[in-house]
């Protein structure tokens, strides 16, 4: 096994695992029960979103990839907060 | 000397500019407004006397100027005696009116409106009057239905204004709709739209088989305007308007509108028994109805009003009459007819400023409080009823012979003096009673102190009274020369000879007058001792046939039959057709007619799009109990597409769709704080019905999702098209656009004009948004602050220890430094989204919505207080400058002789950084940016503000105003 094929392996289950990691979110966010719960769920399934898109710029070294796991990093939490600011405060904006 | 081109173009001009100049004068200058308004007409009548010379040599002035080449359109003006004439009457009508309204308005009234209603007005009439090409005909008329609409809407603060200008709209524009496409077709049998082609093709015309559709259309849009029965309804509900509107568009002018087209195209229209039947029929039933209606009406402008409508129906008659004589008949009363009743309209303006009412049972013995205003009106309602030695004399005894002439021996025909001389009876009555009940017998008590107006409003009626009296006694001298002329143009070399004298001997029309006016004052004889209140007649005259009303009542009963108010079955019927419509081209097609080859399934992709849906439907299901745990789970659906997007390589949509996300999630967040909570409680158990009625729709919801997938399935998997659309721009991207970025470039060149709409409406959108929230009023259920917030700020409150606001500030302590800090971060990205959009994913669009997201950061972090201490965005003025912007470089490249937007590239030298290519798109881009900013800033914050407005005070709604601002 050379490093090309034990990358493709690497990246395949990556890959894959990052898509189980949302589907689980995706169950919390269903499942709840609190609203904590689902806005945790929500965030989680952000990060796994950008790995997923990480790994696809590693496969295709393609910068776009990472330009956009940039921006989910730099403003995917924006909404995380707003959630979690409506249910600390029960409101967004004061 | 002026050349005849510039005297036109004055003619026309000169009001409009006058308007715009009026509206711009301050609210109560009603000196400045008066002297404008009169000097405009001056000069506008000035340059129409300079036309004399040549409309007495029966010439046609014309000029023409390019209007839209390319569809064979000019803007020709063209006058002849006729249209100078009634140009002549528009303008001098139109000076005594201004100098009217000077002393009618009161000071508290908006005069500036007003004036640059009433100019714009007048300068759309004389389009009307001045217009050699149809079409450029129909668009003045309808700008004269508009300036109407909006003058009798002036005292908008009146319910009845109001409806009176929507009916008069109504009304008057869907006529002007009628006539519009009457036009057309009668543009097409002549093969041109110039009034002197047309004019010359009135043999090709009548015999043509689209003669009657045309005929029809225009007779709908006069008679629309003219008011003539069954179109009347509008003209007496105008009269909520101010007196001097009601004098000069409601009975000198617009109204006239109709019978100057009639007038105008009769030589090319009249001579078939359709236009007989037609036009003099409505003539005819205006002409009487009109008369007697106004016997019974107790508003002194109703009895003018239903008055106007019945000398509207004598000249409409005698245009049917469809004879030479007749049409100089009917020229002549719409001179006279403007003279007697717009000095009557300003009479009775006087008496409702002086006395406070226009009830004519009120009013009583106003002679000795007003000996002046008195005896003009009397003069003037003399003329009107038809007296000897008055103007409305010498025309109604030309009508009376036109009556007796056999024109087609038919019924009507025969009827017609006896019917003429009924409605003459009657005209004489209702004069009467305005001269007997007004003016004479005992002094009523009246809510004001009557006293004579001020001499320089009495002296416009002084004016026309005059006039109504010199034309009635030395005709010849006068009036003679100009009807010549008048006539001359439109009847050609056909014209009749005619004489005005006073006295033609003792003829059958002098018999018919002296019956008239006896009959006349018989009937008001009657008329003072039948009980006006109870009688059959009055009663029959309040049900009048309001046909108004009857098509309301029947729009209401159609609207409840076929229309719906509930959003649930809106959607349902169009989800429906649209499905059907969807549908109804595959019908003996295949749907995938040549198919791609398909990629190969990648698992974790897949698994992608099952957990979108997944997320998607979950979204409906909660949506409607649970909207938090929707919004959560839309948030995965959207980041679920947002994936797609870069997997299928659309990096640009990938980010927009991010951005969307974050903006959507906030504003919706913001949104949620005032809904009141919905509980499920009962609303789970449905009945049989209800049950089916949501399997229905839902078979609805999935043949119509179904549908959309296979179109977008087939859409992707077509054969590329070799010359497609793509290729087009992929190749002319950099050569042209000088972008690599395909996207951007379509956005902000290729398409820009595109772009630039969908910015206007995005600011309109933007700017309802924020003119709603201003009155937004909360459910009562949601006013209160919410439960967590007052736990935390109890806790502060029961431990002396604490300031309150420090648990909340605790909580978010690390959050909000964190939030802070990246203010310039996203702030710095955002400046580099835009400055790489032209070559790399980025542009304004996404660059304005990551700087919005930069400062609702900080609102978040620590309120609205805290923020607009330290940085003010002021979301208007970024949106105004987004304007200016991106219209200055669509002008930028019309001044260097390129068409509207074009871009331009050029080598800016920059220190430090070297040579940088830029292309103009950059500064529409960033037009784009500010816009985008200023809108989204603007939405969220007038949103945000609702918290602290609510809180501060209750019912105060102005605090948004005044924060954003």
């Amino acid at each position: 096994m050379n490093a090309q094929t034990f990358l493709l392996w690497s990246l395949a289950l990556a890959e894959l695992l990052f898509v189980m990691a949302m589907a689980f979110s995706v169950i919390r966010m269903l499942r709840g029960p609190s609203a904590q719960n689902r806005v945790l769920a929500l965030d989680a399934f952000y990060v796994a979103g950008m790995g997923l898109i990480l790994t696809f710029g590693i496969q295709t070294g393609d910068t776009v990839y990472f330009e956009a796991a940039l921006v989910i990093a730099l403003l995917g939490f924006v909404g995380t907060s707003a959630l979690a600011k409506f249910l600390m405060r029960g409101e967004t904006i004061e | 000397m002026f050349s005849s081109d510039t005297l036109l173009l004055a003619t026309i001009a000169l009001p409009f500019v006058g308007s715009l100049v009026a509206s711009l004068l301050p609210t109560n200058a009603r000196n400045a407004e008066a002297w404008l308004a009169c000097g405009t007409a001056l000069c506008v009548l000035v340059s129409l006397s300079l036309l004399y010379p040549a409309m007495a040599d029966e010439q046609i002035v014309r000029s023409e100027f390019e209007w839209i080449p390319s569809a064979g359109l000019s803007f020709v003006l063209r006058v002849d005696g006729f249209a100078w004439i009634f140009a002549l009457l528009i303008t001098g009508v139109g000076f005594l009116v201004f100098l009217y309204a000077r002393y009618y308005m009161s000071p508290e009234d908006p005069v500036p409106r007003f004036f640059a209603f009433l100019l714009a007005f007048m300068g759309s009439m004389l389009g009307i009057a001045l217009s050699g090409n149809l079409i450029q005909l129909v668009f003045f008329w309808e700008l004269t239905s508009f300036f109407s609409f909006l003058l009798i809407g002036y005292w908008h603060h009146d319910a009845s204004a109001r409806a009176g200008a929507r009916i008069a709209l109504t009304v008057t524009a869907s006529g002007g709709l009628c006539l519009f496409a009457g036009v057309i077709v009668l543009g097409h049998i002549a093969g041109s739209y110039d009034l002197d082609r047309v004019l010359a093709a009135g043999d090709v015309i009548r015999g043509h088989a689209l003669y009657l559709p045309a005929l029809v259309l225009i007779l709908i849009g006069a008679l629309t305007k003219s008011a003539q029965f069954p179109f009347h309804f509008w003209l007496p509900r105008a009269m909520a308007a101010p007196t001097p509107v009601s004098a000069y568009l409601h009975s000198a002018t617009m109204v006239k509108a109709g019978v100057f087209l009639l007038a105008r195209l009769w030589p090319v229209l009249g001579g078939t028994d359709y236009w007989l039947y037609i036009v003099g029929s409505a003539g005819l039933v205006t002409f009487v109805m009109g008369a007697f209606l106004a016997m019974f009406q107790n508003d002194l402008k109703s009895v003018l009003a239903y008055s106007t409508l019945s000398h509207l129906g004598l000249i409409t008659l005698l245009l049917g009459l469809d004879s030479p004589l007749a049409t100089v008949a009917a020229i002549f009363h719409m001179l006279n007819h403007a003279t007697f009743k717009a000095s009557l309209f300003m009479g009775v303006g006087i008496i409702d400023h002086e006395t406070g009412t226009r009830d004519i049972r009120r009013l009583s013995g106003l002679y000795r409080f007003l000996p002046v205003t008195a005896t003009l009106a009397m003069v003037a309602a003399a003329a009107m009823a038809g007296v000897p030695l008055l103007n409305g004399f010498l025309s109604k005894e030309m009508f009376f012979a036109e009556t007796i002439a056999t024109h087609n021996g038919s019924l009507l025909d025969d009827a017609l003096p006896y019917v003429a001389t009924l409605a003459a009876m009657f005209s004489v009555a209702y004069s009467l009673r305005f001269i007997r009940d007004v003016f004479f017998g005992p002094p009523a008590t009246l809510p004001r102190t009557p006293k004579e107006p001020p001499h320089w409003m009495r002296f416009p009626i002084e004016l026309l009274v005059v006039v109504c009296l010199v034309v009635g006694i030395v005709p010849n001298l006068t009036i003679g020369p100009f009807l010549n002329i008048a006539v001359a143009s439109v009847l050609g070399p056909n014209a009749p000879v005619f004489d005005l004298a006073v006295w033609h001997g003792f003829t059958l029309p002098f018999l018919m007058s002296i019956i008239a006016l006896a009959g006349g004052v018989a009937t008001y004889a009657v008329l003072r001792v039948y009980n006006l209140d109870t009688g059959p007649l009055f009663v029959l005259a309040k049900s009048r046939l309001s046909v108004g009303d009857t098509v309301s009542a029947w729009a209401r009963r159609i609207l409840g039959l076929l229309g719906t108010q509930r959003l649930q079955t809106q959607l349902r019927i169009l989800v429906c057709v649209a499905l059907v419509a969807g549908f109804l081209p595959l019908v003996g097609h295949k749907l995938l007619p040549e198919t791609m080859e398909l990629t190969p399934i990648d698992p974790a992709f897949a698994l992608v799009w099952i957990i979108g849906i997944v997320c998607a439907l979950a979204t409906a299901q909660q949506a409607k109990f649970h909207r938090l745990a929707a919004l959560i789970l839309m948030g995965g659906a959207g980041l679920a597409t947002c994936i797609t997007f870069i997997y299928l390589s659309a990096p640009d949509l990938a980010l927009t769709q991010l951005l969307v996300e974050v903006v959507t999630m906030v504003l919706i967040l913001l949104g949620l704080r005032w809904l009141p909570k919905r509980l499920d409680e009962g609303l789970r158990q449905a009945d049989s019905s209800t049950l089916m009625r949501r399997y229905v729709d839902l078979s609805i919801a999935l043949a119509a999702g179904a549908g959309l997938a296979a179109v977008s399935f087939a859409v992707l998997t077509r054969q590329v098209l070799p010359d497609g659309i793509a290729d087009h721009f992929l190749e002319r991207s950099y050569t042209e656009g000088g972008g690599r970025n395909v996207v951007n470039v379509i956005l902000v060149d290729f398409r820009g004009f595109d772009t630039l709409g969908e910015v206007s409406v995005l600011c309109i959108v933007a700017l309802s948004v924020f003119a709603l929230l201003r009155r937004f009023r909360p459910a009562p259920e949601s006013l209160s602050v919410p439960e967590r917030k007052r736990v935390q700020e109890a806790f502060d409150v029961d431990h002396p220890d604490r300031q309150p606001g420090e648990t909340f500030a605790d909580y978010l302590l690390v959050p909000s430094v964190i939030m802070r800090l990246l203010f310039p971060v996203i702030g710095t990205f955002a400046i580099y989204l835009f400055l790489r959009g032209h070559d790399f994913p980025g542009g304004g669009f996404v660059a304005g919505l990551s700087m919005a997201i930069a400062i609702i950061l900080q609102y978040m972090a620590m309120g609205t207080v805290w923020v607009e201490h330290r940085i003010r965005v002021y979301p208007l003025r970024w949106m105004a400058l987004g304007f200016a912007f991106a219209f200055a470089t669509g002008i930028a490249a019309w001044l260097v002789g390129y068409p509207f937007l074009t871009s331009h590239m050029f080598i800016a030298h920059l220190p430090i950084i070297g040579d940088v290519h830029i292309s103009s798109t950059l500064f529409f881009d960033f037009g784009v940016l500010a816009i985008v900013l200023g809108a989204t800033v603007l939405i969220l914050i007038a949103l945000a503000h609702q918290t602290i407005r609510t809180h501060r005070k209750p019912s105060m709604p102005s605090a948004v105003a005044d924060g954003v601002g």
